[in-house]
């Protein structure tokens, strides 16, 4: 698409702004996530059609647009769990760190494993407690080791800000939180495995405007960290915590910018009168 | 206003009331006939069986016919180490069989096979056994309490694939997806996610199976076939509870008769208490 092609030299003047410590100045390295050409079915249906865009790393980019444009179809095939959906398949590239994750002989348990995932409704696993819900990721992959383990779940759960809530209660059922604490404790988990990428589908959609609060600032602080693309239904969402956002309408990629200038001077009509509140 | 509203309802409302009052006199009869056929039933086994047991009937061997006394501790271990057996090879099928429908769900294969196992629950358990005697007997040219294990085991399969995939279909998507998307293969994510979700289901269903085996004595008419001595060998023909209950009961003495209940009696509360157990242990465990 034609928004890329100037892209780049924004991302310096953006990065400068905020005086983050990413490495703007080599472009190259700059670009967490390519999508090349994708096009995503779900059995003969194409759902999402030739899109083409880049994630950068340590920024937040968020996907808007009206539901079923294909915006959560499109977040799953950024780590293969599109193709969990039986007849789910993709045509196209998503390249990580220049790697195509569709390519031959790419592993999508070695993908997720890179690129995780929080998803819409707060997924908790109910047989486990709080600490065995954040060990999950090394425990089911059968690491043992104790130390380790401990370490990387005080951390996660620190980095999604609920360490302080939870800290006294570790062993109880992670199904005995909150909505939000439950969001915010499947975020710790994605986050224990050390992913490069963290997905967010709609994160905050089954919480309220409190734990939505709490949900957008963790994002801001875990851009550092952690390279994020979040799809969310709401625009003020998007507007606040990403610096980055796509439009996406019935399955094709629109607009694709900076939040700020997709959302004061967006270049398409489509993008324009749905971000007006003309549709959607 | 909503009183006068109600005065005001049709003309046809006080026969509508009475219509009310006859369904609602017959759910209550339905019901009451379907829930004390159970109580009559166990009331008669218990009427009957229990006033016969002593210590003696459950730790002695049977006496020859015609004497009275004895026990029926070789038919009731007896019972116990076949259907222990049968669920050794039953188990590990029927749940393999349940999470491949379940967890490959675009296998035509699966659905197949699910299809097959509704239908195996109808097969006739005596034809079951004849089945277990042309594959166990008559290769081995002998009676023995292995091919009854076999013969429980088809009785069981069908049971624990449906009860299984009913209980795998209970785990939310959601659950296997934010497994997967952690990065743990598929194979792990069923055995650390989904078996434990389903686990009280799961020994439901497999309670159920046993239940189910523990009471049939068709199947054992020609596999285990039986047998008045102590016997741990499995490669000879055995004793078990509802054989020797049919044998009893068909049988021409008193003394056998009332036997017959008594061993009714203790076969009905093995299985009960075993659920009961179970389900109490589990909902502990739940609860925790």
């Amino acid at each position: 698409m034609s928004d890329e092609a100037h892209a780049p030299k924004e991302l310096i003047s953006r990065s400068d702004l905020h005086g983050s410590e990413n490495k703007a100045s080599v472009p190259a390295e700059d670009i967490r996530l390519k999508v090349e050409d994708l096009s995503i079915f779900y059995g003969d249906v194409r759902a999402v059609k030739n899109v083409n865009m880049s994630v950068r790393t340590n920024q937040v980019t968020s996907i808007i647009g009206p539901s079923g444009c294909g915006k959560s179809t499109f977040i799953r095939c950024l780590n293969r769990m599109h193709e969990v959906t039986p007849g789910g398949r993709v045509q196209g590239k998503v390249l990580l760190d220049g790697q195509d994750l569709y390519g031959p002989g790419v592993d999508p348990v070695d993908v997720r494993r890179r690129v995780g995932m929080v998803f819409q409704k707060p997924n908790v696993f109910p047989s486990m407690s709080i600490y065995d819900n954040v060990a999950s990721g090394y425990r089911l992959n059968g690491i043992r080791d104790r130390k380790l383990i401990a370490e990387k779940v005080e951390r996660s759960l620190k980095n999604a800000a609920i360490w302080d809530e939870v800290k006294d209660n570790l062993q109880k059922p992670g199904t005995s939180l909150s909505g939000g604490q439950q969001q915010r404790l499947c975020i710790a988990r994605a986050l224990a495995v050390d992913p490069e990428v963290l997905l967010m589908d709609e994160p905050c959609s089954a919480l309220d405007p409190i734990a939505t609060a709490k949900i957008e600032e963790l994002i801001h602080e875990l851009k550092e960290k952690v390279t994020i693309v979040i799809v969310t239904h709401n625009m003020q969402q998007a507007a606040r915590s990403s610096d980055y956002t796509a439009f996406f309408y019935v399955g094709e990629l629109v607009e694709f910018g900076e939040t700020q200038k997709l959302f004061t001077a967006p270049e398409k009509r489509q993008t324009e009168d749905y971000i007006t509140g003309r549709f959607g | 206003m909503s009183a006068m509203n109600l005065a005001a309802t049709p003309s046809n409302y006080p026969f509508r009331k009475i219509v009310q009052r006859f369904a609602w006199i017959g759910m209550v009869l339905c019901t009451s006939v379907t829930v004390s056929l159970l109580f009559m039933i166990l009331g008669y086994v218990v009427y009957n069986g229990a006033t016969a047991i002593d210590w003696s009937f459950l730790t002695e061997l049977p006496l020859p016919p015609g004497e009275s006394g004895g026990g029926i501790a070789n038919a009731l271990v007896g019972s116990i180490l076949v259907v222990i057996v049968a669920t050794l090879m039953a188990l590990p099928i029927g749940l393999g069989a349940a999470i491949f429908i379940n967890e490959f769900p675009s296998a035509r294969l699966g659905r197949t096979v699910r299809f097959m196992a509704e239908v195996l629950t109808g097969v006739p358990s005596i034809v079951v056994g004849l089945f277990a005697y042309d594959m166990v007997v008559q290769p081995f040219g002998a009676f023995s309490g292995f091919s009854g294990s076999v013969a429980y085991a088809f009785i069981m399969v069908p049971i624990l694939v449906i009860t299984s995939h009913e209980a795998f279909r209970l785990v939310p998507t959601s659950l296997r997806e934010a497994s997967l998307a952690l990065g743990v293969p598929k194979w792990r994510t069923i055995l650390w996610v989904v078996l434990p979700v389903s686990k009280t289901a799961l020994l439901t269903g497999a309670i159920l199976a046993v239940s189910r085996a523990l009471g049939e004595a068709a199947p054992m008419l020609f596999t285990a076939f039986g047998n008045p001595f102590w016997n741990l060998n499995l490669s000879k023909p055995i004793a078990t509870v509802p054989m020797l209950i049919y044998t009893y009961a068909t049988g021409p003495y008193d003394d056998w008769h009332q036997k017959a209940w008594a061993a009714s009696f203790v076969l009905m509360a093995v299985v009960l208490f075993t659920s009961v157990l179970t389900r109490t242990f589990l909902r502990g465990k739940s609860h925790e």
